[in-house]
């Protein structure tokens, strides 16, 4: 007890603001509470109560014309709108205002090359094994909170705009508090069981989101859809969780780092326990084969989908490989196929994107798309490159995600005010946003190059880096001289640089298409609807303005060496460098890869070339004023009508796995098994096992007394001789 | 004289057992019945020469309840007469199941 004493000196973080940090996840769920308090009271109706009433007599009178059948319409605003519009941001920014003080508070302290770690109760003790309630405090998770409470904070804000006219406004804010709650533990958990829980909370939270409007039923299905697909990855985590208990005997993150080594270099093991855990994160950020959630997740309000299924939530896979690098060095295998299967979901999303219709369609199979690039760079053990790129993504992307959250309000509400039932989200149904909404539409561009990654907005710096790293790593590390499948690894890693540029050209066609038929050529909405376009109010441009400044500087928090002309470089590098600066050197041979002044020229040439090339492509062979509305468009052929149609890939899993899964347990489990032998067998069984006993005993019953005497006498005479034999 | 005793309150137990086993007529079946009772008070009283008093006490206490059991018993029979309009017992399976 005293060496171990001695050994540990007290952390730094010991007696500072870093001892409330279970205060962090703990606001977030007061909010919970107190909105789904809230929530429990109906919505106020104003007028007829019955809203068909109100519909049949708005049909009498406007005979002729389309009069809309939206029914949520007819409800009015929840009573205690107001209240909920102060909660459930208040809680966010106190929490966000709590993560800055600790961050602050970490970097007075210097490097810390522990991590600072609150135990709060013993959770699983089983004999020797045991699992701690603890949370623990890093420089990984440090950047996580300030992404999830930060942009978390202004996705809030917007909410309160984008959502305040809905009758189930409280309890849309409850689950969005209770959201960031479990993300919260995510991120703060010491150990796998304790992510494990957040894990599964936020998944929750992302269900009970996209069913958000569960009256329709397209919506309930879709998050069924979420939930399902998300167990098949949590099958995975969970799997891999119990390899390292068996193997390791601990749980704990600082405990498996230490004893990684353990497990052996490139060991069948190792790779086996990486492989698993990259199920989990490949279902929950929506990589191939499980990303087909996250499109459908779209059925979600718009903040969600900004919030959840692009900046925070679908990066836990992310974070989880990031926080797992010990693992993941010491196996190329797994983590070439890490990178493999991140580079073939961006292009192949990419793809998609290249062909919908609906504005967040696009914008889902482009998060999909970036999601890979970072698992790309995480599985190349760039693990800075990825969580850098995280970073900005989650600027930029909820950037997107708001602006277009905000053209689809306005041209809602313009819907709304003359009655007409059309697709707001449909960009056929758009064009020439730019004259009414110019803040968003300036906003958007800034994303817009961004995400193709035109320097010096953040997308640019954070997907250099990763494709750099690809480059350098193909050249020289244990991951190039290992290999993949047979394949040799330096191969496989170019092949993967070349998929990303790829990509990237995909990124910069598509985002522009969208920008293009969003904001410009003529506009489509029609005569009537064009009159009541407007610019979102405050509340909702206030956070696109703040996120349109991370997007266009967000590249100034690791800023690569060559310009460091522009200020201080690699400060995320730096920052992360006690976490996972050991296992990124395991995979680059224990060298700081550096590359010639001219590859890194070529290298950052080609990417911003392609980028341009991209947008110049999209500029010149797309006509928006060519488009006409939705409902005059014709149907698409060939290949279109392919990437339209997600190249059947749902429609593939359902003939592949859904229907077959349906049969057999009809088939066999239902018909079979449960009819007939369980409920043949075992229920009307031991039922009829009963009465043919029953049967014989009654039978013996006959009632007369002479015989009942005989059985007396024949049983006393039998007693009586077995004592007197004996 | 003990011998002989025991073997005559044997004979008079089995011909009331055989004549309750074989018979139908609940009457006579009572009587082989209260045979049984009078052929175990032999028994009794023959013991009691041998071990004291006790044993003629308790055949007071068995005619006691013997006498309430005829009572009883012939009250049953004259009721179940009355319902049925016979005594043979094979005719009477009230309590079949």
């Amino acid at each position: 007890m005293l060496l171990q004493h001695a050994a540990s000196a007290p952390h730094p973080l010991n007696g500072t603001v870093a001892e409330w940090m279970w205060l962090l996840p703990l606001l977030p769920l007061v909010g919970f509470v107190i909105n789904g308090l809230l929530s429990l009271v109906p919505a106020t109706h104003l007028g007829p109560s019955d809203p068909d009433v109100a519909h049949d007599a708005s049909h009498g009178q406007a005979a002729g014309t389309n009069a809309h059948a939206d029914d949520h319409h007819a409800v009015a605003r929840h009573r205690f709108a107001g209240l909920t519009s102060f909660v459930g941001p208040a809680v966010l920014a106190l929490s966000f205002a709590l993560a800055l003080a600790i961050f602050v508070e970490m970097r007075s302290v210097g490097e810390m090359h522990t991590p600072f770690i609150q135990q709060y109760f013993e959770w699983m003790p089983a004999g020797g094994f045991s699992i701690n309630a603890a949370f623990q405090l890093d420089q990984l998770s440090m950047v996580m909170i300030l992404v999830i409470t930060g942009v978390g904070t202004l996705i809030h804000i917007f909410s309160v705009g984008y959502m305040q006219d809905d009758p189930g406004y409280p309890r849309y804010f409850s689950y969005l508090n209770l959201f960031v709650a479990f993300m919260l533990v995510l991120v703060l958990g010491a150990s796998y069981p304790v992510l494990f829980v957040g894990w599964e909370g936020v998944g929750l939270c992302s269900y009970l989101l996209i069913g958000f409007w569960f009256n329709d039923k397209a919506n309930a299905d879709a998050g069924k859809k979420a939930f399902i697909v998300n167990r098949i990855g949590d099958f995975g985590l969970l799997v891999a969780m119990f390899l390292l208990a068996a193997n390791l005997g601990t749980l704990d993150f600082v405990g498996v780092s230490a004893a990684a080594s353990q497990l052996g270099f490139a060991s069948v093991l190792v790779t086996t326990i990486c492989l698993f855990m990259f199920l989990g994160c490949a279902g929950k950020s929506a990589q191939i084969p499980l990303y087909i959630w996250l499109p459908d997740a779209m059925a979600g309000p718009t903040p969600v989908s900004a919030l959840i299924h692009a900046a925070t939530m679908v990066t836990a896979g992310v974070y989880l490989i990031a926080r797992s690098s010990a693992l993941f060095s010491m196996s190329p295998a797994a983590s070439l196929t890490v990178a493999v299967v991140g580079a073939v979901t961006a292009i192949f999303a990419a793809t998609i994107g290249l062909k919908q219709w609906d504005i967040k369609k696009v914008l889902a199979y482009s998060t999909v798309s970036q999601l890979g690039y970072m698992f790309v760079g995480v599985g190349v053990g760039a693990y800075t490159a990825g969580m850098f790129h995280l970073v900005t993504h989650a600027f930029f992307k909820a950037l997107l995600f708001l602006g277009s959250g905000s053209v689809i309000f306005a041209l809602h509400r313009a819907y709304h005010a003359t009655h007409r039932d059309d697709d707001a989200q449909d960009m056929r149904n758009m064009g020439g946003m730019r004259k009414f909404m110019p803040l968003t539409w300036g906003l958007m561009w800034i994303a817009t190059l961004a995400i193709a990654g035109i320097p010096p907005f953040a997308g640019f710096f954070s997907k250099d880096e990763i494709l750099g790293s690809v480059f350098l790593r193909a050249r020289e590390s244990t991951l190039a001289e290992s290999h993949w499948l047979g394949i040799p690894g330096s191969t496989v890693l170019y092949a993967i640089y070349a998929i990303g540029l790829a990509a990237a050209l995909l990124t910069a066609i598509y985002m522009t298409r969208m920008m293009l038929y969003t904001f410009h050529g003529p506009n489509r909405s029609g005569e009537d609807e064009r009159k009541h376009l407007a610019e979102a109010p405050w509340v909702m441009t206030g956070p696109l303005v703040l996120l349109g400044i991370g997007s266009a500087l967000g590249g100034w928090l690791n800023l690569p060496h060559f310009a460091h002309m522009l200020g201080p470089d690699e400060l995320l590098g730096r920052w992360l460098e006690p976490v996972v600066g050991e296992s990124q050197l395991r995979v680059t041979l224990g060298r700081v890869p550096e590359a010639p002044g001219n590859t890194e020229l070529f290298l950052i040439g080609s990417a911003v070339a392609i980028a341009v090339i991209g947008i110049l492509i999209a500029a010149f062979v797309l006509r928006p004023a060519r488009l006409v509305p939705k409902r005059e468009a014709p149907a698409e052929e060939g290949l279109e009508r392919v990437l339209l149609n997600k190249y059947y890939v749902d429609e593939a899993y359902d003939r592949a796995i859904v229907q077959p899964t349906v049969s057999i347990s009809r088939g066999i489990l239902w018909r079979g098994i449960d009819q007939g032998i369980i409920d043949s067998m075992f229920v009307n069984g031991s039922a009829a096992l009963a009465k043919g006993i029953g049967r014989i005993g009654a039978s013996l019953q006959s009632g007369q007394v002479g015989t009942y005497a005989w059985v007396l006498v024949v049983g006393v005479l039998a007693i009586l001789g077995a004592f007197t034999l004996r | 004289m003990l011998a002989e005793a025991l073997l005559f309150s044997a004979v008079l137990f089995t011909i009331g057992v055989v004549g309750v086993l074989t018979r139908r007529n609940a009457i006579i079946i009572f009587m082989c019945v209260e045979l049984m009772l009078n052929a175990v008070n032999l028994t009794f009283v023959a013991f009691s020469q041998a071990y004291g008093v006790a044993g003629q006490i308790f055949v007071f206490f068995v005619m006691t309840v013997a006498a309430a059991e005829a009572a009883v018993g012939l009250a049953i029979i004259i009721a179940l007469f009355r319902h049925k309009q016979t005594v043979n017992l094979q005719n009477i399976n009230l309590l079949k199941g």
